[in-house]
């Protein structure tokens, strides 16, 4: 059916010439899940890198002693929503994979309460990710993520994975939560990897 | 996010099934809980609808709507018992 | 096998309604009345899916239950404002009589009620409302008052202030009415003068005070607020109620 609702337009949408393909500017920041919001303490945060060569860990004392940089980014939902100008603060995922010796190409991250999202490791390096727990100068809304989230912006923003808890590093591209569920492995939203 | 439960999925599912699966049961492959599709907990957001067993939170069933096909993965879900009509 | 699974239900299928009339219900809400061209009737507790379409193409689509029950193609929902809401302030603010919206229904068979078929008296009913969650109910309580059924039937209705409740006048002739009925109200902010009961947020003690107990086996329906509605259902069982007796429809929220 091609029906159209009188005077129907929806929450505010924006065209901009800024933007990838199919995506319109919002002015709000939806809140997407699948699940309940875990509730993590910073006391419990921990923030893990697995390889083969072992295990790399911070608590969050340990992980706030890291550089830490501001990051102005904008960003991409696979629902057709973006926001331009994001800020956030964060750890690089070049200064966490600094100390890891590794073969390996691909990650999968690890959310708590159990969320999954696979990103190749060439996504993660070279200042194109973080894991950030400020945004717009305030610590990250547990709705949003919190503590901390991956941010890696250059892909569509559910490769972001709120709460996270870690990196393993794997030989092969393995599909995530979504992935599994019918959305693209990769997710450049530059060339509309949505879907299978 | 605020979750809802399995009535919620009457309208999804009844464009892929031939009958109302909300009064269907389904076993959990988590835990083993067998309870009816209308109590599973479910989360639902433009990404897609994820519905999660009421006793352990294990997905138990993700339905993907894109514009013109649907993913519907149903791996977290054991034997689903259907009433007869 | 469940006495409500075995029957036929009406098949679902994909509507364009006709807009008959949108009135203020609350203050906060609207009844909206839907003429249904195909419409197979559908059973009390059942709802349908609103699909709004902008000019672009973005669409939404939210479920609201269906206030009236039976045969006919006339079809009526109350929809409560969801603060900063996407579709609930469109369809009470903007919608008109003319309008034509897509609905997708009847649908749901888990959370429905079937009236007894030989007009005698089937388990009690027991309806718990929170807020907009009494739609559902109201459609239930209504297919009892026209079925004239004995069934015995009690509603625990929890609202803000006396000018939220929906149906109001229904509700008043259905108690006043010779089929019983009868409708207990917590005011959560606001109660009518001389009240008995005080002003607060809906407790245990008020749902074992002002519902049938576990020992008259009663069906359960409750509706509403996903914390009202667990929160209920706890408090039920801790009562003694089987959980299998209890049947729930969370509209999200707190």
């Amino acid at each position: 059916m091609s029906f159209i609702t009188r005077g129907f337009t929806g929450r505010r949408r924006d065209q901009d010439d800024r933007l990838p393909p199919g995506q319109t500017l919002v002015h709000d920041f939806p809140v997407l899940s699948a699940g309940p919001t875990p509730q993590v303490s910073t006391d419990e945060w921990e923030f893990t890198i697995r390889s083969a060569a072992g295990e790399r860990r911070w608590s969050w004392d340990e992980f706030r002693q890291l550089e830490i940089e501001d990051i102005d980014v904008d960003i991409h939902c696979v629902t057709h929503w973006s926001k331009l100008g994001t800020r956030w603060s964060g750890v690089s995922i070049d200064t966490l994979l600094a100390d890891v010796d590794t073969e390996d190409e691909y990650a999968m991250a690890h959310s708590y309460g159990g969320y999954t999202t696979n990103v190749p490791l060439e996504d993660l390096r070279d200042g194109k990710a973080w894991v950030a727990f400020e945004f717009e100068g305030e610590p990250l809304d547990p709705e949003h993520g919190g503590p901390a989230r991956l941010l890696v912006p250059h892909l569509y923003f559910w490769k972001s994975a709120k709460w996270i808890r870690g990196l393993e590093l794997l030989p092969d591209d393995e599909p995530g939560f979504w992935e599994q569920n019918g959305y693209h492995l990769h997710g450049d939203p530059w060339k509309e990897e949505r879907y299978w | 996010m605020q979750h809802f439960d399995g009535n919620l999925l009457a309208g999804a599912l009844s464009d892929l099934l031939a009958f109302d699966a909300t009064t269907a049961r389904a076993r959990c492959n988590g835990c083993g809980n067998v309870g009816e599709i209308a109590t599973t907990m479910v989360f639902r957001s433009a990404a897609g609808t994820v519905a999660r067993c009421p006793a352990c939170g294990q997905v138990l069933l993700t339905i993907v709507q894109t514009g013109d096909r649907t993913f519907v993965n149903f791996t977290g879900t054991g034997a689903i018992e259907i009433p007869a009509r | 096998m469940s006495e409500v699974t075995a029957r036929v239900l009406p098949r679902t299928a994909w509507h364009a309604a006709e807009v008959v009339e949108v009135r203020r219900e609350t203050p906060t809400a609207a009844r909206i009345v839907l003429d249904v061209a195909g419409w197979p009737g559908n059973l009390p507790g059942q709802h349908l899916d609103v699909r709004l379409t902008a000019p672009d193409g973005y669409t939404a689509t939210r479920s609201y239950s269906i206030a009236s029950s039976g045969d006919g193609s006339q079809v009526v929902l109350a929809v409560a404002r969801v603060p900063d809401g996407e579709v609930s302030p469109f369809l009470i603010d903007e919608l008109r009589a003319g309008d034509r919206l897509e609905v997708h229904g009847p649908l749901g068979a888990y959370f429905v009620w079937h009236a007894p078929v030989d007009g005698g008296s089937g388990r009690p009913v027991q309806l718990i409302a929170g807020g907009s969650g009494v739609v559902p109910l109201f459609a239930i309580a209504q297919a009892h008052i026209d079925a004239a059924d004995a069934t015995p039937f009690r509603l625990l209705y929890s609202v803000r202030t006396p000018d939220d409740v929906f149906f109001a006048e229904e509700l008043e002739a259905a108690a006043k009415g010779p089929v019983p009925f009868v409708a207990d109200y917590v005011y959560t902010r606001r109660a009518p003068a001389g009240a008995d009961e005080p002003v607060g947020r809906i407790t245990r003690e008020r749902v074992a005070a002002a519902t049938f107990g576990p020992e008259s086996e009663p069906l359960v329906y409750v509706c509403g607020a996903t914390g009202f509605v667990e929160q209920v259902a706890t408090w039920l069982v801790d009562l003694g109620h089987d959980p299998r007796a209890i049947r729930t429809e969370r509209y999200g929220g707190t």
